[in-house]
């Protein structure tokens, strides 16, 4: 009962959030509440005993992410140009996403409903000494069976920073 | 009874040692950093050849609690425009951040509110860092121009420095081989040496990231008070200010906490495989009654009687300290505490030491420019610490894979990471060179 509780705490919390997030016309509120909005899913990510993306979640998207998101709009002044921003599709682009999106919540839903044990709402909690320890497992399966993914992200990533670097440079 | 009230009795069954040590960490720590920053106003009046706080009571020891009375009835400001509810949000996420990461900390081998988390570390590095969106808020919505530059300052200065740090920190996550406090400590047993003499470099990255991290001098230019008043803080005053000043302290808590877990040995005693070094377990109670002695002596020199009693207090406070750390040595009976308590002492008079050189620092160092922290930061530590994660991963490579000698392999991977500094250090003084003469050649208009 109190995993239940847990759960549809961080839940509640996670689409609050994400919806207020949408809604604010401040943009630092906005980013707030996207850090409310992570940091609850971090919260679902660890009752499910996923611990290192618990924490990769928090270092990387809230510790990291986030805050070049909120430096940014803090030197950025945001409300002047606001208004100039709205493109003549946006209407029909969003219902589309929108009717997208709710297509495969309800898919989501019925597959679920055909699993044998309908557990959508209870989220599996073996005792933690019967887990092997989270770290090491994603350490050898990222660098055994997703070797090759990983480093090609990893290129990516490192492409990236340098292409930045050097557009970002002065040119003398 | 009911299926929830007894889901509840049986929920405090399993975790009231955790929810005991949760409630001991919020209620004792904001003392302690009160008395941290009484024992930094000490010591730099000593540094500064003064006498420092000594009126309220025997050499200023209830300073910190007539400080904290005055900050909770002081008038409570916020300013007309600014952004009243991330103005009340900041601080508070400030001091959360700093207090949370303390939970999965261990004080001692059974200290720990978050006991055996698979990522201990990677939690406090985690959560902790999390105080900085206190710093950021509260700068933005004080509408402040001194608030707005302090807080963008830390923010660039955390951000460049955290990265060096937790390279740092990985260096010595290598040799331990796992992200639990707890197997750190008892790899550190297993190696018989702490961590720091086997990769002190690493060390070294991790204390001047960690003073810039806790935005303490001589990196705390997001509160020069000569070029930015107070920095992020300027706007607040009363006990908003003394929670952004408590979760600063903690901060300082939690970073000593880290480098004594991974760098100088955690809760190990010094040399803990020797064994005609035992006795050195009885050094805990010996210290502790021996500042109780002092204190008794400092007692009969009170001028007030009301101070005299008070150092009796603390004395007897010492001796009962003293008594229960001799008990668990001498006392058969008690001595499975043993480890529990020498521990904690031990634990707590490393994470002492590395917050005195902090303070050390900060009267000794003038402050740096902000480009010099920066050029120090991204020209010089990164750089540097990456490199010393691949000598000390070469140094284990060489010792498990070709059978060098541990000492031989580490000493040969730290001269290369010597060298490498040499380099960095080389490049730096070139580039300086080179901007301090472009800088002359620009404003040079009255030569000609």
């Amino acid at each position: 009962m109190l995993d239940s509780i847990i759960f549809y705490f961080f839940a509640g919390v996670a689409i609050l959030s994400a919806a207020l997030m949408v809604t604010r016309r401040n943009a630092i509120h906005s980013a707030v509440f996207l850090i409310t909005t992570l940091l609850a899913t971090a919260g679902i990510f660890l009752q499910l005993r996923a611990e290192f993306l618990f924490i990769a979640q928090i270092i990387l998207y809230v510790g990291g992410i986030m805050v070049l998101f909120v430096f940014v709009i803090m030197l950025v002044r945001l409300d002047v140009p606001l208004h100039h921003i709205t493109f003549r599709f946006q209407k029909w682009v969003a219902l589309f996403v929108a009717i997208a999106l709710a297509c495969e919540v309800g898919v989501m839903f019925w597959y679920v409903r055909r699993l044998p044990s309908a557990g959508l709402l209870t989220p599996p909690a073996p005792s933690p000494d019967q887990l092997p320890p989270n770290s090491e497992q994603f350490a050898k399966v990222l660098f055994s069976n997703y070797l090759l993914p990983f480093e090609i992200a990893s290129i990516l990533l490192l492409v990236a920073m340098i292409g930045a670097v050097v557009m970002a440079k002065k040119r003398t | 009874m009911s299926p929830a009230l007894h889901s509840i009795v049986s929920f405090l069954q399993t975790w009231w040692v955790q929810l005991v040590s949760g409630v001991l960490i919020v209620a004792v720590v904001p003392l302690i950093a009160g008395y941290v920053v009484l024992v930094e106003r000490k010591l730099m009046a000593d540094m500064q050849a003064r006498l420092g706080p000594m009126r309220v009571g025997p050499h200023g020891l209830l300073q910190p609690i007539a400080d904290a009375l005055k900050l909770l009835i002081k008038e409570d400001i916020i300013p007309d425009n600014a952004d009243k509810a991330i103005f009340w949000l900041a601080p508070v996420v400030s001091m959360t951040a700093a207090l949370v990461s303390m939970g999965a900390i261990a004080f001692g081998p059974w200290f720990q509110v978050a006991k055996d988390i698979n990522i201990g570390i990677l939690f406090v590095l985690g959560v902790s860092s999390l105080g900085l969106f206190g710093i950021v808020l509260g700068g933005w919505a004080s509408n402040s121009h001194y608030a707005l530059i302090g807080a963008l300052r830390s923010t660039a200065q955390l951000v460049s420095y955290e990265t060096a740090a937790g390279l740092a920190i990985i260096s010595g996550l290598l040799l331990a081989g796992t992200l639990q406090i707890r197997s750190i400590v008892d790899a550190q047993q297993h190696y018989g040496v702490w961590f720091i003499f086997l990769a002190p470099v690493a060390f070294f990255i991790y204390l001047v990231a960690s003073i810039a991290e806790t935005n303490r001098a001589p990196f705390d230019l997001p509160e020069a008070e000569s070029e930015l008043v107070a920095g992020y803080m300027t706007e607040y005053s009363g006990f908003r200010w003394a929670l952004y000043f408590l979760g600063e302290y903690a901060n300082m808590i939690v970073v000593a906490a880290v480098a004594t877990t991974l760098f100088l040995g955690g809760w190990l005693r010094p040399f803990p495989n020797v064994r005609w070094l035992n006795w050195l377990d009885v050094l805990p109670a010996l210290f502790t009654a021996g500042v109780g002695a002092y204190c008794v002596y400092r007692a009969g020199k009170q001028p007030v009687r009301v101070q005299a009693l008070f150092m009796w207090a603390v004395a007897a406070l010492c001796f009962l300290v003293a008594l229960i750390l001799a008990a668990t040595v001498f006392v058969p009976l008690l001595q499975a505490a043993r480890p529990g308590f020498l521990g904690a002492f031990w634990f707590m008079l490393k994470v002492s030491a590395y917050i005195y050189v902090f303070m050390w620092l900060r009267f000794t160092l003038p402050r740096y420019r902000f480009d010099q922290l920066m050029h120090l930061g991204w020209y010089l530590l990164i750089p540097l610490a990456i490199v010393n994660v691949f000598s000390v991963g070469m140094a284990m490579m060489l010792e498990s894979e070709f059978g060098w000698n541990r000492w031989l392999a580490l000493v040969v991977t730290m001269l290369f990471t010597l060298l490498a500094a040499a380099f960095l250090l080389h490049l730096n003084d070139k580039r300086t060179a080179a901007a301090s003469s472009a800088a002359a050649e620009t404003s040079d208009t009255y030569a000609g």
